[in-house]
């Protein structure tokens, strides 16, 4: 039996193929050599996001979160649910929140979910994949397994809103935590600082309104070079996107010249604990990073 | 849709707080707020000259009666929802909660901005969600696009076509979802039965609350 077991919702772009499936690979690896044991909630759906609030309404919303609750708890009884994706766990998280404090926000839920053949019977724990590995295992026990350590790299740990604000990480400021600092020198980088570390990127933005998260995308990369770092590293799938793929059309419109690789901190575990370029997921990235490349070997 | 406006103008009279109170989600919030400030100091859209009116000025605007003025806003559509304003706000207003249930509020009764951007990607990501219960990123990114029209369309689509190509070249966009080789739940039968029941409860307490 694996050390630990949770239910785990990846979230739908955390898929085969899917903008974050090269987190998926590297949580994966990542987990495997920590002996975690991650199983897929059978049948998961999405979360809804913050941005469909609009559209929505509140209990179509929590029914979705309460369906992925209802399978987590029939098909994984007694398992955390483990979330990659900060929108994810904080959709879920408030979710759950809301039918525990509202009791005919749950009696309406339950009335939903019975159409689907569902029941909610105790809520159990969401988390993020970080907070797991952060209180369930702790420091000491992620850097044993290290072979590689990232020795003489820059990184720039860019936490951003959503796994920062408004749970957070237990024991962290709002305004500077430093868990993934922490984490990146755990794994023997070198973590910079710089003031952007939990700047908004825009969010769902960036598809609405693409002028004004760009503005904010370009302050975070800005930051992350002048403060030296070589790479940015982040906990979160849009945070991840949003940082790295509008980097062109940014250096279009302002004329700078970005070109920094941004990985998630799964991809450093992974290789610190020796994984290949492959296991790592480093062919999904947008900007490739081949100083890592080379590294993996 | 204007009928379900002026109904509710009707009902509330010159009490544009207590509508906001009885009918926006956590619009009850709005009468605790002691205009300090923080939460539109903190707020990233303001940075970049995105708002009209930061939360503060909506929650004294919606005090002071200016009805249309913050139903037609875009402000709220701004809202990245990074959270920034709720951890900050020292009477525990959840800012972001409101700025949503305002927008959602205002779209309801036909008084939001038409064409604004946001509201349109609120409705295509949550019909695209639910369709088959995730997500489709690649007709997703289409409709996204194609919201404007052809023409416009394939402008938008041009500028964005290299970071397309970066992420199928890097195997996080596969174009085959187009064509319906996707992701997708298995129990989707389910899933649109439960949001049949929950949009029906929904409406239902809507009404009930239009009535009283
Ligand atoms: S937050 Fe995004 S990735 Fe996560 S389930 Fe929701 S829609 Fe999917
Ligand atoms: S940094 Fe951007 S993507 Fe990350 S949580 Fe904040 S708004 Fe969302
Ligand atoms: S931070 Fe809170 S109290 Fe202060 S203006 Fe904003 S909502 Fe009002
Ligand atoms: S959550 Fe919305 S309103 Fe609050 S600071 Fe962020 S963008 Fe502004």
């Amino acid at each position: 039996m694996a050390r630990k077991e949770y239910a785990f919702y990846p979230g739908c772009s955390s898929q085969k193929g899917a903008s974050a499936s090269n987190y998926l690979t590297s949580v994966h690896s990542m987990c495997n050599t920590l002996d975690i044991k991650m199983t897929e909630i059978p049948d998961w759906n999405c979360c809804g996001a913050s941005v469909s609030y609009a559209e929505s309404g509140e209990l179509p919303r929590i029914a979705m979160n309460a369906r992925n609750f209802a399978l987590a708890e029939t098909n994984l009884p007694g398992q955390d649910i483990v979330a990659t994706c900060a929108a994810c766990w904080l959709g879920s998280r408030e979710s759950k929140e809301r039918l525990e404090h509202n009791s005919g926000l749950m009696a309406d839920t339950q009335a939903a979910l019975k159409e689907a053949g569902l029941q909610i019977k105790v809520i159990p724990e969401v988390r993020h994949m970080v907070e797991v590995l952060i209180e369930d295992l702790g420091y000491d026990e992620l850097k044993k397994p290290i072979k590689k350590p990232l020795n003489g790299m820059k990184f720039a740990g860019y936490v951003g809103c959503q796994t920062n604000r408004p749970f957070g990480i237990a024991g962290e400021s709002f305004e500077n935590p430093m868990y993934l600092d922490k984490l990146i020198e755990t794994m023997g980088g070198e973590a910079v600082p710089y003031d952007q570390k939990v700047t908004c990127c825009g969010g769902a933005l960036a598809f609405s309104e693409p002028e004004k998260a760009q503005a904010q995308i370009k302050d975070i990369i800005e930051a992350a070079y002048d403060g030296g770092a070589e790479m940015l590293v982040t906990p979160c799938p849009l945070c991840q996107a949003n940082t790295e793929v509008y980097q062109g059309q940014i250096n279009k419109k302002y004329g700078t010249k970005f070109n920094m690789p941004v990985l998630y901190y799964s991809q450093l575990m992974t290789l610190a604990y020796g994984g290949t370029a492959k296991e790592a997921g480093l062919k999904g990235q947008v900007i490739r990073a081949p100083k890592l490349e080379q590294f993996a070997g | 849709m204007s009928d379900l406006n002026q109904q509710m103008a009707a009902k509330y009279q010159n009490n544009f707080l207590r509508e906001i109170e009885e009918q926006a989600e956590m619009g009850e919030w709005v009468k605790m707020c002691m205009q300090c400030g923080l939460c539109s100091g903190s707020c990233p859209t303001n940075f970049h000259a995105g708002w009209d009116h930061p939360p503060q000025e909506l929650f004294m605007m919606i005090r002071a009666g200016k009805r249309d003025e913050v139903l037609k806003s875009n402000s709220m559509w701004m809202c990245t929802s990074c959270y920034n304003c709720y951890v900050r706000c020292p009477r525990k207003v959840p800012v972001t909660h409101v700025m949503h249930g305002l927008a959602e509020y205002a779209y309801r009764i036909g008084q939001s901005p038409k064409n604004q951007p946001t509201q349109h990607l609120s409705k295509t990501f949550w019909d695209n969600a639910t369709k088959t219960g995730r997500v489709n990123e690649v007709k997703l990114t289409q409709s996204l696009y194609f919201k404007d029209g052809i023409g416009s369309g394939i402008k938008k689509a041009m500028e964005m076509q290299a970071v397309a190509l970066g992420l199928v070249k890097a195997g996080r966009l596969n174009p085959l979802e187009a064509v319906g080789i996707a992701h997708k739940c298995k129990d989707i039968k389910g899933i649109h039965a439960m949001l049949a029941k929950a949009n029906e409860l929904e409406a239902q307490h809507k009404a009930e609350k239009a009535k009283a």
